[in-house]
């Protein structure tokens, strides 16, 4: 597409890279047909090609107002469009450059702007959050109704840690709302990466990855977590011994895969974020990678097949979904972010899980990072169109791989919803049991 | 193209009539939200709207028409902008009626073989919907993923597959619509034959000028039982070219036959990683559907005549997805094209079969004549040409180099025998070669049309079929002379 950027960006590394991204664009609309806001919309402006060209407008010093802001807070940075695009648009990219801009053209009303700090100051935050969310859980009759849902019931326990005790280790990320809403996922990739020779460690000092408070119009702080978690993490990766950094939310993932990029601009830190980019897999990379040793983990009696195939019959016989039968729910910042798709699936499958076929599985659930909190209306639509193709075959169980889905899907749907290495775990405990 | 901005003062008075008769938010007047409207997949062409209104049904849709005639006010209506001619662009005076919230299923019918769809419903939506039946909706632009089916009625759209199963107006039953004036017209029937003209055809192919579209019956029909497609590859462009005309001489009806030059193959390999050869001068895509004896048979005779005619090697897909992944490469090559440029220009002309070499030769010689890259791909199967002009919109002299470079190629085909349009309409884009195409008594007869319609001259009015001024302005030569420019040439 045409492009004449104005004065005041064009030479700037931000004008740029915009610049190299917007003439990519063909304007073809390929795009939009899977933008998860536009098929709610029905309107250009609600869909990538349209926040292109919104985006295009402001950068070639066309007046800005709110309503350029409204439809990139409306966009759900999915990258649902980047999996559609032929034509290899960063629309992802893109639109950070895009929010930036605004962020400093448009001032938001005073609500907005207290929302917005409030949830950049205490979701990064574990010692905040977790009081918060039993505080949440005590006082849920308080709360009006939406965010009562928001609340998750009890954590799940997360069950023993396996002792670090083998030579290949890995690093992995707590992250920051996922030991309070769900510790049972890092300890359940703990115990099934050390079934197959690899022991977990954490970094002490490790917070969030950044990616809250850089989608929350706080970049800069966002930029500041990115540092800090490269800041704990460095000693271990320098002292070597570090296999990989292992992700176990994508959302998380995403953004460490793309420290490089977003850090590339900071002289101090520009290598070793490359570095810690380059040594950062989302877990069904990691098991993928390790497919034979998780194989012959699996390996079981023929005893437990017999019985699996005999419950399978007993099951439709009783008419009960059969228990091994899951909805898998692929998060955008693993489907679309990190182009990702079918890794863990395959993983499920190999290990005796039966994946129903799930209609429209490229669209968001509507999570979304705090775009649930942030824009409840299409959010909720988006959640419960999802839930309804999760629950539309005979699944008895959802499995995702991001602790944002799982507590967002959670709130809404009838089955349990669960991150897939929990579910992974059960399966390989069961099935040591049988031997 | 300039923009002549959007006088303010009538623009108020439209938004306040629309105003009573839509939702606020269904009505863009500020230009910050207008100007992402100002083009649809041409766009190098680009004009603000006045207004872009967004009706969620078809009471709307009338309300919008009956009020925009009353004020005398045009209208362009706009389906999902995919088009390629500028069929969609807006008018700085008029309003833009986008049928993209439309997009219901109204029902659909398995034992009929029918499904009744809303106009903004995407292509390809149709065939999802119909896909549990074991059936689908046959045309497939490449676009299909986005498209909708106001827009392909609108343009007669045709895809991959259309050699064999026909284009959008062999496989629409029955269109609903609205006059300018808000009356309901509806032209065929969902019985095979309606009493009367057959207006339905004239109805297809007609860009949004002779009414809009609301309702859509179309056909459906069964899912081969299997399919699978040969990637030839050649050493040299016209020898490919060759051998498409000797399948069809062969007796043989592929049901998809598609032609790439080297340069789109190098192209679209990098999105969609298809396995293409990166080392043939053009690669052919030929398919074959039916029953697996049928498929097998229909396989080992074009491989054959692949063979005799020069391909340099020739691979069958071995599954459903090599064979999709084989086509994932074509269905994207415009769009994957902006990988290696940033610009495109994609032409829609048709030339006879037999002259394809001849046209690749020309095609090659404009290269060099404006300095601009030119990939070719082509629905072999039926001559419809899609060159892609690569250019630079940035670059002061590139966009008008482009257009010259377009019009002798569409010139070319109109001389070669062919027309100027395979499946992308004339729209804005080729609208001055209509006057090299058809006489002025011609083009009078197509005006008539039109007025029966819409006398007011208010829906979409500037597209398709141009004034006798337009083409004096454009080359008053054919129109004087008052006859075709090649009357020696039989046309199809
Ligand atoms: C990458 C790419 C590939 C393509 N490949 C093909 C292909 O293989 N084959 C092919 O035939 N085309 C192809 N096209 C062109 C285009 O997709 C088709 O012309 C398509 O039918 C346009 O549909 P649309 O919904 O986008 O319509 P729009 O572009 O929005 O409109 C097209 C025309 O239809 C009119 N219109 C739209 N809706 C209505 C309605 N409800 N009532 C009345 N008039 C209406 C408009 O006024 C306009 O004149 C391609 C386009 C792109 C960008
Ligand atoms: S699919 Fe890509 S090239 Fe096409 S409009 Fe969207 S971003 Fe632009
Ligand atoms: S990131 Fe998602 S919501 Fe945003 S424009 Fe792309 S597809 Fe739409």
């Amino acid at each position: 597409m045409q492009t004449h950027l104005a004065d005041w960006i064009k030479d700037t590394p931000e004008g740029i890279a915009a610049e190299a991204i917007l003439r990519k664009c063909v304007h073809c609309g390929f795009c939009n047909a899977t933008c998860p806001t536009y098929q709610l919309r029905g309107d250009e402006l609600d869909g990538p090609r349209g926040r292109i060209y919104l985006i295009k407008q402001m950068l070639e010093g066309e007046p800005v107002s709110a309503r350029t802001g409204l439809h990139l807070d409306r966009c759900l940075t999915c990258r649902a469009c980047e999996t559609t695009c032929p034509s290899g648009v960063q629309y992802g990219k893109l639109v950070d450059i895009g929010r930036a801009v605004a962020a400093r053209k448009l001032e938001r009303p005073w609500f907005d702007r207290l929302q917005r700090r409030v949830l950049a100051g205490v979701l990064p935050r574990p010692w905040l959050f977790a009081p918060l969310v039993t505080l949440g859980r005590w006082f849920r009759w308080l709360l009006p109704a939406s965010l009562a849902a928001k609340v998750p019931a009890d954590a799940p326990a997360a069950g023993a840690r396996p002792p670090i005790r083998h030579a290949r280790r890995m690093l992995v990320l707590a992250g920051c709302v996922q030991p309070a809403l769900s510790p049972d996922i890092n300890a359940a990739a703990a115990r099934v990466l050390d079934r197959i020779g690899i022991s977990l460690v954490e970094a002490e000092g490790a917070g969030c990855c950044g990616a809250l408070r850089f989608h929350l119009d706080y970049q800069a702080d966002g930029l500041q977590d990115m540092r800090r978690l490269i800041d704990a993490w460095w000693p271990l990766v320098e002292q070597g011994g570090i296999e990989a950094i292992v992700m176990t939310a994508s959302g998380c993932g995403v953004t460490v895969k793309e420290y490089g990029h977003h850090l590339a601009g900071d002289p101090a830190y520009r290598d070793k974020a490359a570095r810690i980019s380059a040594m950062t897999r989302d877990l069904s990379e990691v098991l993928q990678a390790e497919r034979v040793l998780l194989e012959r983990a699996l390996e079981t009696t023929h005893e437990t097949t017999h019985e699996t195939a005999s419950a399978r019959l007993d099951s439709r016989a009783t008419d009960k979904p059969d228990a091994r039968s899951i909805a898998f729910h692929p998060p955008c910042t693993l489907q679309h972010g990190q182009q990702l798709r079918g890794v863990a699936e395959g993983i499920l499958s190999a290990a005796g899980f039966k994946l129903v076929p799930v209609p429209d599985a490229h669209l968001c659930c509507g999570s979304a990072g705090t775009y649930s909190l942030l824009q409840p209306a299409l959010s909720s639509q988006l959640q419960a169109d999802k839930v309804a193709a999760l629950q539309s075959g005979d699944a008895s169980m959802i499995l995702t791989a991001n602790i944002g889905c799982q507590s967002h899907l959670a709130a809404a749907a009838r089955l349990p919803v669960r991150h897939w290495v929990v579910a992974l775990d059960e399966r390989m405990a069961e099935m040591e049991s049988f031997k | 193209m300039g923009d002549p901005g959007v006088n303010i003062e009538r623009q108020a008075q439209v938004r306040a009539r629309l105003a009573a008769l839509l939702p606020a938010e269904s009505i863009l007047f500020e230009r910050e939200d207008t100007r992402p409207y100002e083009c649809d997949g041409l766009s190098a062409y680009r004009q603000q709207p006045m207004l872009v209104v967004l009706p969620a049904n078809e009471d709307e849709v009338r309300a919008v028409l009956v009020a925009c005639h009353d004020m005398r006010v045009p209208v362009v209506p706009r389906g999902a902008g995919t088009g390629l001619s500028g069929g969609a662009l807006p008018m700085g005076d008029g309003v833009l009626l986008s049928l993209a919230r439309m997009k219901k299923i109204l029902s659909l019918d398995p034992a009929a073989r029918m499904a009744r769809v809303q106009p903004g419903v995407r292509n390809l939506a149709i065939s999802e919907a119909a896909a549990p039946y074991g059936l689908y909706y046959a045309p497939d632009p490449s676009s299909q993923i986005a498209c909708t089916i106001g827009g392909n009625v609108a343009e007669n759209s045709g895809g991959v597959h259309c050699l064999k199963y026909g284009l959008t107006v062999h496989n629409v039953a029955r269109v609903r619509g609205l006059t300018i004036a808000g009356e309901v017209v509806e032209f065929g029937s969902e019985a095979l034959d309606a009493a009367g003209y057959d207006l339905l055809a004239l109805m297809i192919g007609s860009e949004g000028m002779l009414a809009v579209v609301t309702e859509v019956s179309v056909r459906l029909v069964p899912k081969p039982e299997t399919a699978r497609c040969i990637m030839a590859s050649f050493d040299d462009v016209e020898r490919a070219g060759d051998a498409v005309a000797g399948i069809i001489a062969a007796g043989i009806i592929p049901a998809g036959l598609e032609m790439m030059d080297q340069a789109a193959t190098r192209a679209v390999e990098a999105f969609a990683h298809a396995g293409y050869d990166l080392e043939a001068k053009a690669l052919l895509l030929c398919e074959a559907d039916g029953n697996p004896e049928e498929v097998a048979g229909e396989i080992a005779r074009m491989s054959e005549v692949l063979q005799r005619q020069g391909a340099t090697a020739i691979r069958v897909s071995r599954s459903e997805a090599e064979r999709l992944l084989f086509w994932a490469g074509r269905k994207a090559a415009f769009p994957a094209v902006g990988r290696i440029s940033p610009d495109y220009y994609c032409m829609d002309g048709t030339i006879p079969r037999k002259r394809l070499g001849e046209m690749l030769r020309f095609i090659a010689a404009m290269e060099a004549k404006y300095g601009l890259r030119c990939p070719n791909v082509f629905h072999a199967g039926d001559g419809n040409l899609h060159p892609l002009i690569l250019f630079d919109a940035n670059v002061p002299d590139e966009l008008h180099r482009t257009e010259q470079f377009a019009a002798e190629v569409l010139e070319k085909c109109i001389a070669l025998g062919g027309t100027i349009t395979g499946e992308h309409g004339v729209g804005i884009e080729k609208i001055n070669q209509m006057c090299v195409q058809f006489s002025a008594s011609e083009l009078a007869l197509m005006r008539g049309v039109k007025a029966a319609f819409d006398p007011d001259g208010l829906l979409n009015p500037a597209k398709n079929i141009p004034t006798l001024h337009r083409c004096a302005e454009h080359g008053g030569m054919h129109v004087r002379a008052g006859r075709l420019a090649h009357p020696e040439l039989p046309r199809f």
